[in-house]
C-alpha cells in the first residue's frame, strides 16, 4: 500500500528550477532516506508534500489526498530542520498544546517526552535547552497520534551517537506498526542500514532511487584490495600483481567488483610472500559523490 | 474549537511570561490613578458625581491607551512565528490559519480584558472612596468597559494584518508605530484642520461625522460620551456627539474588529512559511 506517491513533481522559484521531475513512492512501513547536498531541493521537496508551499507542476498524493488537505494533515507528521518552539514555553506545555491540537489527550505528553528521553527537562522553559534536545521535542511532537507518514527533515543533526541509535530505533518500531517514513540527509553515512532505500537528489533531479545494494551495484565503483607482504617482498608482490607499492609492505590494487574473486586467486596463489590481504568497498561517501556527479553532469547542456 | 483553545491557552501563557500582561496593567493603572487623583476637583461646578467625571476622563485615556496595548500585544503574532521558525510545524497541524488567529485573539483580548479591568477598577474604587453617590456611574463605566474591549479587538486584528504583511518582527513594530499616530493623533489633527478650513460648509455637516465614526477610537469616544449625557457634559464635547446617532457609532466599534479580523485571516492566507 502505497502512503506517498510523487510523480513529476517540479518547483520553480523564479528562473530556479528547485525540482525537476521528481517521482517516487513510500509504502507504509517502509523507510525511505532522502540524500542530497544543501540546496539540492530536499527540503523544498518535503515543504510541498507536507502542503507549506505548492508544487508549479506535478501530482501528489499522501495518504490517498491532496497535501496540505485536512485529511492529509490528519495523518502526517513534521519534524522541520532546526526544529523551533517557543522559549517561553516548558518543554510539557508545547507538547499539550500539540497533543490537543491533533485532537489526543494531552496527558500524554509526559509519556511522549520520556521516550525521547527529555521526562526530567519536561517542567523547564525551551530557552534552556541545548540543540539536541530541542531536536527532541520536535521528535517527540512528530510521534503524536498514530501518524501514517513521517516526513522528518534531517532528524539526525544535533544528536549524539547514542540518541541517534536510540532515533532510529523509534524508527523501526513505528515502520513496523506501519508508518511510512521519509527522512532527509545530507550524508549517506548516518542514514546507511537504517533504512530499506535511498533517494538521491541532485540540484532537483532524482539520480538515484535504490536499495543501497543496488546502488552499490549500479555505481560499479572499483573496490580496493590492500595486500600486506612480508617484509622485503613488498616488490615482488607488486611486480607479480601488476600494482602499486605503497610503502615498505603494503600493496594497492583495485578492480571492477567481477574481477574481485579473480584477483583475491591471484593473490592467494602467491602464497608465501603474503602475510595478509583486506578488501576495501567503495564507501557510502564514494557511491554517494559517484550519484551526485552523475545529477551534476546530467545538468550540462 | 478545541484548536482554538490550545492556541489560546499557550498564547496566554507565552503572553504571560513576556509580561506585557503586567506592562499593560501598570500602564492602565498608573494613568487611571493619576486620572482619578486630579480629575475629581472640578466635580462641584458641573454637579455630576465624581464617577462620571472620572468616566469622562477614562474615554480620553482608553482612546490612547487601549489601542497602543492592543498594538504592543498583537504586533509579533505572526511576524515573530515567522522569524522563530515556529510557523511551519504548526501549519502542518490539522488546523486552520483562521483558527489560529482566533485562538491568540481570545487570548490576547482576556490579557486587555484584564487590564483595562484592573485600571478602571482602581479609578472607581478611588470615586467610591471620595463620594458614596457614585453607583449612578456605574453602568458607563461598564460601558467603557466593554467598548474599550471592542476598541482593543479592532487594533489586535488590526495588528495581526499589520504583522501578516511584514513578515518581521522589526518592520510590524515599524508599521504599528505608524499606524497608532495616523489612526489616533494625525486623524483627527486632519479631520480638525480641514473642518476649520471649510468653515461650516458642506465637509462640516455632511461628511465630517461619517469620517469621524470611520475610525474606531473616534466611535469608541462618541459612544461613550454621548450615551452618558453627564459625561458628555463634563467632558465638553456635547456639541460633537450630538450630531451622530449612538448606534452608528456603535454599529462602527462592532464592525471594526470583524473586518479587521477577516483582513487578517486573508493576509495570513498570503504568508509562505
Amino acid at each position: 500500500m502505497t502512503t506517498l506517491t510523487l510523480s513529476n513533481v517540479t518547483k520553480t522559484f523564479g528562473d530556479m528550477r528547485a525540482l525537476d521531475a521528481v517521482g517516487f513512492t513510500v509504502a507504509a512501513g517502509e523507510r525511505v532516506a532522502l540524500i542530497g547536498h544543501n540546496g539540492a531541493g530536499k527540503s523544498t521537496l518535503m515543504k510541498i508534500l507536507l502542503g507549506l508551499i505548492p508544487a508549479t507542476a506535478g501530482d501528489i498524493e499522501v495518504c490517498g489526498a491532496a497535501p496540505g488537505s485536512d485529511a492529509a494533515r490528519q495523518h502526517v507528521a513534521y519534524l522541520p530542520e532546526n526544529a523551533a518552539f517557543h522559549s517561553a514555553l516548558t518543554g510539557l506545555e508545547t507538547l499539550r498544546m500539540y497533543l490537543r491540537l491533533r485532537g489526543e489527550r494531552p496527558d500524554q505528553a509526559m509519556s511522549l517526552l520520556d521516550r525521547v528521553g527529555l521526562a526530567d527537562a519536561a517542567k523547564r522553559r525551551i530557552s534552556t535547552y541545548s540543540k539536541g534536545m530541542r531536536q527532541r521535542v520536535g521528535l517527540a511532537q512528530a510521534l503524536i497520534g498514530h501518524p501514517r507518514l513521517l516526513v522528518l527533515d534531517e532528524p539526525t543533526s544535533g544528536l549524539d551517537p547514542v540518541s541517534r541509535r536510540d532515533f532510529y530505533t523509534m524508527l523501526d518500531k513505528l515502520a513496523a506498526e506501519g508508518a511510512a517514513i521519509l527522512l532527509s540527509s545530507h550524508a549517506l553515512t548516518e542514514v546507511e542500514a537504517r533504512t530499506d532505500r535511498i533517494v538521491i537528489l541532485s540540484r532537483g533531479k532524482l539520480v538515484a532511487d535504490d536499495t543501497l545494494a543496488g546502488l552499490r551495484r549500479r555505481a560499479a565503483l572499483p573496490i580496493r584490495l590492500q595486500i600486506r607482504a612480508r617484509p622485503g617482498e613488498a616488490d615482488a608482490v607488486a611486480a607479480e600483481l601488476a600494482g602499486g607499492r605503497q610503502n615498505g609492505v603494503m600493496v594497492d590494487l583495485t578492480c571492477t567488483p567481477e574481477d574481485k574473486l579473480l584477483r583475491l586467486g591471484q593473490i592467494a596463489g602467491l602464497g608465501p610472500l603474503v602475510e595478509d590481504v583486506d578488501v576495501v568497498p567503495p564507501s557510502l561517501e564514494d557511491i554517494y559523490s559517484h550519484f551526485s556527479q552523475v545529477g551534476a553532469e546530467g545538468d550540462r547542456p | 474549537m478545541t484548536r482554538i483553545l490550545a492556541t489560546a491557552s499557550a498564547e496566554a501563557r507565552i503572553v504571560l511570561r513576556n509580561r506585557w500582561v503586567a506592562i499593560a496593567i501598570a500602564m492602565m493603572a498608573v494613568f487611571s490613578l493619576v486620572l482619578s487623583a486630579t480629575g475629581s476637583a472640578p466635580t462641584g461646578a458641573l454637579g455630576a458625581d465624581p464617577l462620571s467625571v472620572i468616566i469622562a476622563s477614562l474615554t480620553s485615556l482608553a482612546v490612547y491607551l487601549v489601542p497602543l496595548i492592543a498594538l504592543l500585544m498583537s504586533f509579533d503574532a505572526i511576524a515573530g512565528e515567522v522569524e522563530r521558525g515556529t510557523l511551519p510545524l504548526v501549519l502542518t497541524y490539522p488546523i486552520r490559519r483562521s483558527e489560529i488567529l482566533l485562538g491568540k485573539f481570545a487570548a490576547h483580548l482576556a490579557a486587555l480584558a484584564l487590564a483595562v479591568a484592573v485600571g478602571y477598577g482602581l479609578a472607581a474604587g478611588a470615586a467610591f472612596l471620595s463620594d458614596t453617590g457614585s453607583a449612578a456611574g456605574l453602568p458607563a463605566l461598564l460601558r467603557l468597559f466593554w467598548t474599550s474591549l471592542l476598541l482593543g479587538g479592532a487594533f489586535l486584528a488590526i495588528g495581526y494584518a499589520l504583522s501578516a504583511l511584514a513578515r518581521r518582527p522589526g518592520a510590524a513594530a515599524g508599521l504599528i508605530i505608524g499606524l497608532w499616530l495616523v489612526m489616533i493623533v494625525l486623524y483627527d489633527l486632519s479631520l480638525l484642520a480641514a473642518i476649520v478650513a471649510d468653515d461650516g460648509g458642506w465637509f462640516t455637516t455632511d461628511i465630517f461625522p461619517w469620517l469621524l465614526i470611520a475610525n474606531p477610537a473616534d466611535a469608541f469616544r462618541l459612544y461613550n460620551l454621548a450615551a452618558s449625557e453627564a459625561t458628555a457634559a463634563a467632558a465638553g464635547l456635547g456639541g460633537a456627539a450630538a450630531t451622530i446617532a449612538p448606534l452608528h457609532a456603535l454599529a462602527s466599534l462592532l464592525l471594526w474588529p470583524l473586518g479587521a479580523l477577516a483582513l487578517a485571516v486573508f493576509a495570513f492566507r498570503k504568508v509562505t512559511p
